[in-house]
Order: C-alpha cells, then sequence, then structure tokens
C-alpha cells in the first residue's frame, strides 16, 4: 500500500513551519471526527450519508499524498451512492493507513 | 480584493487561508463554516471574491448563490471535477479550482477574479437514458429499466452527476441530469422551482418566503423560479 506523506503540505506552505504544523494540528484534529461519523453511517446502512463522508474525507486522502488512494475513495463514494458497499474493505484500510501516519506526526 | 472563504472543513479553509496570504492584493476578512453564516454576513457587509466550496451538508454552493442577491464574484472550490460544467452556468462564477489546490493554480485563479471578464455561461447534458411511456417513467439503474409512476413522484433533486428521484414509497438515485428527467416530465405536473430542484406542484403542502414544504422536504425556491410557481397556484 502507498503511504502518506507531507509533500503537499510543504509544497503548498513556502517553508512556513508554523503552517504546515498549524494544518497537521487541524487535519489530527478534524480526521478522527470525520472518521467516526463515517463509520457511524455506514454502521446504519446509510449510504447516502456515508458517501458524503467519503466525499470529505477525499480531500485529506489527497492532502496526504495518497495518489492511488484518492481513487479508490471516489470508486467507493459511487459505489456508495449507488447502495453499495463494494469497495468497503479497501477503503477502510486507507483510513487506517491514514490513522497510522498521522499517530506519527 | 477583500473575500471571504466558505467551507465546512477546517482544513481546507486553512490552506485557502494560507494562499490568499501569500496574495498581497488579497485580504480575507471573515472565514465559515457553512452558508447560512456567511448569507447573514454578506447582508450587511460587502466582499470583492468568495471562496466556495461546493458540497456542503443541508445547504451546497449551489444553493448558496441561487440565494444571494448580486453575487460577487466566486471561485469555487470542491474535490469532485464533475461539478465544472455546473458551474460555469452561473456568470458570477470566475474559477473552478479542484482540491486539493496548489499555489500555482490558486495564483491563476487570483489572476482571473482580478483581471478576467466573468465566465460564460454553459451547458451541458449528460448521456443517461430514460424513457417515457404514458404515465410511467423508465430510468436505468444497474443496467436495469425500473418504471416509476409519474405521477407518484414528488421531488427530483440534482446530485452532481446524479439526479435523486423521490416517490411516494421508494426513491431512487440515476445516473442523470435535472435538465434531461425535465424534458420528461409533464409540465401540468411538475414545475422547476430552483437550479437543483424539481418538484410535482400537486404534492406541495405549503409555501412560506423563499421555500415550499412538499411531504417532509423543505426545498428553496429562487427568486427567479418563483412567479412561475405563484402563476401555477390557484390562489384565493
Amino acid at each position: 500500500m502507498e503511504q502518506p506523506n507531507l509533500s503537499y503540505i510543504e509544497s503548498m506552505s513556502g517553508g512556513d513551519q508554523a503552517f504546515e504544523q498549524k494544518l497537521i494540528d487541524i487535519i489530527q484534529q478534524e480526521f478522527p471526527e470525520e472518521k467516526e461519523i463515517y463509520f457511524n453511517n455506514i454502521a446504519a446502512n446509510n449510504f447516502k450519508a456515508a458517501a458524503e463522508n467519503v466525499h470529505k474525507l477525499k480531500h485529506k486522502i489527497s492532502i496526504l499524498g495518497l495518489v492511488k488512494s484518492y481513487e479508490t475513495a471516489v470508486t467507493y463514494e459511487h459505489h456508495l451512492i449507488e447502495g453499495s458497499k463494494e469497495g468497503q474493505d479497501d477503503f477502510e484500510a486507507i483510513l487506517q493507513n491514514m490513522t497510522d501516519f498521522l499517530e506519527t506526526l | 480584493m477583500n473575500c471571504i472563504i466558505i467551507d465546512d472543513e477546517a482544513t481546507a479553509r486553512a490552506i485557502i487561508g494560507q494562499l490568499c496570504s501569500n496574495v498581497p492584493s488579497l485580504t480575507v476578512l471573515e472565514e465559515f463554516p457553512n452558508a447560512i453564516q456567511a448569507i447573514k454576513y454578506l447582508n450587511q457587509n460587502e466582499v470583492d471574491l468568495i471562496f466556495l466550496d461546493i458540497h456542503m451538508p443541508d445547504f451546497t454552493g449551489f444553493d448558496f448563490i441561487e440565494t444571494i442577491k448580486n453575487p460577487p464574484k466566486i471561485v469555487l472550490t470542491t474535490s469532485d471535477a464533475n461539478f465544472a460544467i455546473q458551474a460555469f452556468e452561473y456568470d458570477c462564477i470566475v474559477d473552478y479550482l479542484v482540491k486539493p489546490i496548489t499555489p500555482e493554480r490558486f495564483q491563476k485563479a487570483i489572476q482571473k477574479a482580478e483581471t478576467s471578464p466573468v465566465a460564460a455561461s454553459s451547458s451541458s447534458a449528460s448521456e443517461h437514458v430514460e424513457t417515457t411511456s404514458g404515465n410511467d417513467l423508465y430510468v436505468n439503474i444497474d443496467r436495469r429499466l425500473i418504471k416509476i409512476d409519474i405521477p407518484s413522484i414528488y421531488l427530483v433533486e440534482a446530485k452532481g452527476d446524479y439526479i435523486l428521484i423521490k416517490t411516494e414509497d421508494k426513491n431512487y438515485t440515476v445516473h442523470s441530469t435535472l435538465k434531461k428527467i425535465e424534458e420528461k416530465l409533464p409540465d401540468s405536473l411538475f414545475l422547476k422551482i430552483h437550479r437543483s430542484y424539481i418538484i410535482n406542484v400537486q404534492k406541495i403542502i405549503d409555501i412560506e418566503d423563499n421555500s415550499v414544504l412538499i411531504k417532509k422536504d423543505v426545498i428553496p425556491v429562487s427568486r427567479s423560479n418563483r412567479p412561475e410557481l405563484m402563476k401555477r397556484l390557484n390562489l384565493l
């Protein structure tokens, strides 16, 4: 599985390390909240709401440089809109990958 | 230019705010996590430019544009490139940024906002299949043509590349456009009351200011569509 990285954050910070840390702090706070809402919706088979959550999480996937994972999330979002959970395991593995990475920062 | 940022995601607001801070000619006046708060702000303040997220819960970026009077220049921000065609149907939209936004692409958007005329309008219809026969509408879902009784439809909602068709007993998400289904529904029953909504006029429960209650859904009525709605009512 591809590994998260800070390339995007570093590229857009212009070397402003205080901003980099601020952004990481925001992601570390916001990501678990968004993840929890997603898991609640998927457990309740609320596919529409779960698709909305996946849509929102896609941004953080791309911020952490996960190009292939982003495509996986796009496909999963479309499946959810159509009422299918196909791709759930792969998507949730991405969330775990991100969780593990964020804990190292 | 003065600007505001509207995005329900704190991460996105922080990134756009940082990108703005690198542009000397740009001043961020406020940031808002939802469109409703921004509307209240705009009732009392003027801004030159809005960075607007499309995909927000309850009240989308397009709902926001339909609601405000004389919208300023708007740069849309989204994680989904599929809204681009819909975006340029609005003259106020000067650019469309797909997240994650790079500094280079952001700079181009600012140049457009500062110097370019507003975007030309464009429209396009999706390729999807719906066929009608009498009172029936057939929609293509997972390679099956499913029959829907037209009079049972009370609401059709645009959802990006999809439409949500709500009927008395079931909802259907179909890969199509509002424009496409509008052509298939009888004018005698259905009316487009907003950029994102078509309603069955016979199913209206009540109307209040700029919204319609239909079943349990409260649907916004855009200013441009309100006169036609009022014409259709059998007013005492």
